[in-house]
C-alpha cells in the first residue's frame, strides 16, 4: 500500500489509532455511567445529591480539557504527596497516562451526558411514570423498566454528539505522552521532518472514524425507533 | 498557597492573551461564517459544496491536529512561504494560534447560522419579495437579523467552547492562562495550586461571557416581550 507507506511510519499511525479508539470507548462507557449516576442524582428527592450533581455539570463544563488533564495528571500526585507529607508519612505515586487520560476525559463527558440524560428524562411522558407508579412499581422498578428504555431513544441523538465530541478530545491525551493517534503523528513528523504529511494523515483517520461514527450512529437511532409509529 | 498569590499577576497577563485570542477568532469567525452559511445554503453545487467539504473536515478533525498542521505543518513548506513572503506569519505561533481557531470556528458558526437560515419562517421571506426585496438585500435585512436570533443561543455554546479551545494554544508555546500554568508549575512542581487557579479564571471567564451573551439574547429578542404587555 503506497498511500499508506508514509516511509514506514504509516503502521505506527495505524497503532495510534487503535489506542485512539480505545481511549474513546473507555472513556465513553466511563461518561454514560457517569450521565445516568448524573441523572438520578439530578431528579433525587435529596437536596444534597441534586446540589452535588448540579455543581459537577456547571463546574466540569466550565473549565477546558486541557486544564482538567493537567490537573488530574501532573496535578493529583504532588497533592497526595503534600497531603500524606503532613501526616508525616509522604507517599509517591505517579498516574498512569492512559487510566489518567481515560478517567478525565470520561469524568467531562460525564457531566454533559448527564445534560443529555437530564433532557431525555424530560421528554418520557409524565404519565407513563403514573401510570406505572399505580400498577405497583416501585421507583428504582419504573425507572428501570418505563422511564430508562424509552430515554435510551431519547438519548442517542445527544449521545452521539458527547461521542463525536469526545473522540476529537482524546488528541489532547497526546500531550500527557500516551501514544495514541496525535503523538503517534507527532513521533513520525518529527523523525521524518515531515510535519504536513504526518498530521494530515492523522487528521485523515479522525475524519474515517467520524464518518464511521455518523453511520453506527445513524443505524442506532433507527434500531431505537423499532415500533414508534411516525406521523 | 503563596505561590499562586505571587502567579497572579503573569495568571492575569495570561488571561489577557486567551481573551485576546479568543475575541479576535470570534470575530473574525463570525465574519467568515455569515457569508459560508449564506453559500451553503444556495443550490447552486459550486457554492455549496466546498463550504460542505470546508465545514466537514473542519468539524470532523481535532482542533489539536489543525493547530500543528498550521503551525507544525507550515513548516514543510517553508522555502515557498518564504518566497511568497509569508512566512513571518506562519513562524509566529500566536498568528497560527489564531488562524487555526479561526478557520474552526468558522466552520463550526457556519453551521450553527445554516440552522438559523432555514429556520427562518418562510412567511417572512415571501413577504419580503412581495415587497420587491430580493438577494442581497432580503438577507441583509430579513433573513441575516430572522436567523441570528434563532441561532442566538447555539452560538453562544461555541464561544464559550472556542474560549475553552484557546487553551490548546500554549501546546504551541502561546502564553496564554493555560501557558503560564504550565511553565510556572513545571518550574515550582507546584501543579495542583496553579492548574486550579487556571480553572478558577476560565470558570469566571466562562460564566462572564455566558452572562454577556444571554444579556444580548434578551436585548436581541427584546421586541417579542413589548408586544405581550
Amino acid at each position: 500500500m503506497p498511500f499508506f507507506e508514509l516511509h514506514g511510519y504509516g503502521w505506527l499511525l495505524i497503532q495510534g489509532a487503535k489506542l485512539t479508539l480505545y481511549v474513546g470507548i473507555s472513556a465513553m462507557i466511563l461518561a454514560i455511567g457517569l450521565g445516568l449516576l448524573g441523572v438520578l442524582c439530578k431528579f433525587s428527592n435529596s437536596a444534597l445529591l441534586r446540589f452535588l450533581a448540579n455543581t459537577y455539570t456547571t463546574v466540569i463544563r466550565g473549565i477546558p480539557e486541557l486544564i482538567l488533564i493537567l490537573l488530574v495528571y501532573y496535578g493529583t500526585p504532588t497533592l497526595i504527596q503534600d497531603i500524606s507529607a503532613m501526616f508525616g508519612a509522604p507517599v509517591f505515586i505517579s498516574l498512569d497516562p492512559f487510566v489518567a487520560g481515560t478517567a478525565t476525559i470520561g469524568f467531562i463527558y460525564g457531566a454533559f451526558s448527564t445534560e443529555v440524560f437530564r433532557g431525555a428524562y424530560l421528554a418520557v411522558p409524565k404519565g407513563q411514570i403514573e401510570a406505572a407508579r399505580a400498577c405497583g412499581m416501585s421507583r428504582a422498578l419504573t425507572f428501570r423498566r418505563v422511564t430508562l428504555p424509552q430515554m435510551m431513544r431519547y438519548a442517542l441523538p445527544g449521545l452521539g454528539n458527547v461521542w463525536m465530541v469526545l473522540i476529537k478530545a482524546t488528541a489532547l491525551v497526546s500531550v500527557i505522552q500516551l501514544p495514541e493517534l496525535m503523538r503517534n503523528a507527532d513521533i513520525a513528523a518529527r523523525a521524518t521532518r515531515e510535519p504536513f504529511t504526518f498530521f494530515f494523515a492523522a487528521s485523515l483517520i479522525y475524519l474515517l472514524i467520524t464518518i464511521g461514527s455518523n453511520l453506527v450512529q445513524q443505524w442506532a437511532e433507527k434500531r431505537a425507533s423499532r415500533g414508534i409509529i411516525m406521523d | 498557597m503563596d505561590i499562586v498569590i505571587d502567579s497572579l499577576p503573569r495568571l492575569f497577563n495570561g488571561a489577557v492573551v486567551t481573551l485576546q485570542i479568543t475575541f479576535l477568532s470570534v470575530l473574525l469567525g463570525f465574519l467568515l461564517a455569515i457569508p459560508l452559511s449564506v453559500m451553503r445554503v444556495s443550490r447552486l453545487r459550486s457554492l455549496w459544496m466546498p463550504v460542505y467539504a470546508f465545514t466537514f473536515y473542519f468539524r470532523g478533525t481535532p482542533l489539536l491536529v489543525q493547530i500543528f498542521l498550521i503551525y507544525y505543518g507550515s513548516g514543510q513548506f517553508h522555502g515557498f512561504l518564504d518566497s511568497v513572503g509569508l512566512w513571518f506569519f506562519f513562524k509566529n505561533p500566536w498568528f497560527c494560534a489564531v488562524l487555526a481557531l479561526t478557520l474552526n470556528t468558522a466552520a463550526y458558526s457556519a453551521e450553527i447560522f445554516r440552522g438559523g437560515i432555514q429556520g427562518v419562517p418562510r412567511g417572512e421571506v415571501e413577504a419580503a419579495r412581495a415587497c420587491g426585496m430580493s438577494g442581497l438585500l432580503l438577507y441583509r435585512r430579513i433573513i441575516i437579523p430572522k436567523a441570528l436570533r434563532i441561532a442566538w443561543p447555539a452560538y453562544t455554546n461555541e464561544v464559550i467552547f472556542l474560549l475553552q479551545a484557546s487553551s490548546l494554544v500554549s501546546i504551541i508555546t502561546v502564553m496564554d492562562i493555560t501557558g503560564v500554568a504550565r511553565e510556572i508549575s513545571a518550574r515550582s512542581f507546584a501543579f495542583y495550586e496553579l492548574f486550579l487557579a487556571a480553572a478558577a479564571i476560565y470558570l469566571v471567564l466562562v460564566y462572564g461571557i455566558l452572562w454577556i451573551f444571554k444579556k444580548i439574547e434578551n436585548r436581541i429578542n427584546a421586541y417579542l416581550e413589548a408586544g405581550q404587555h
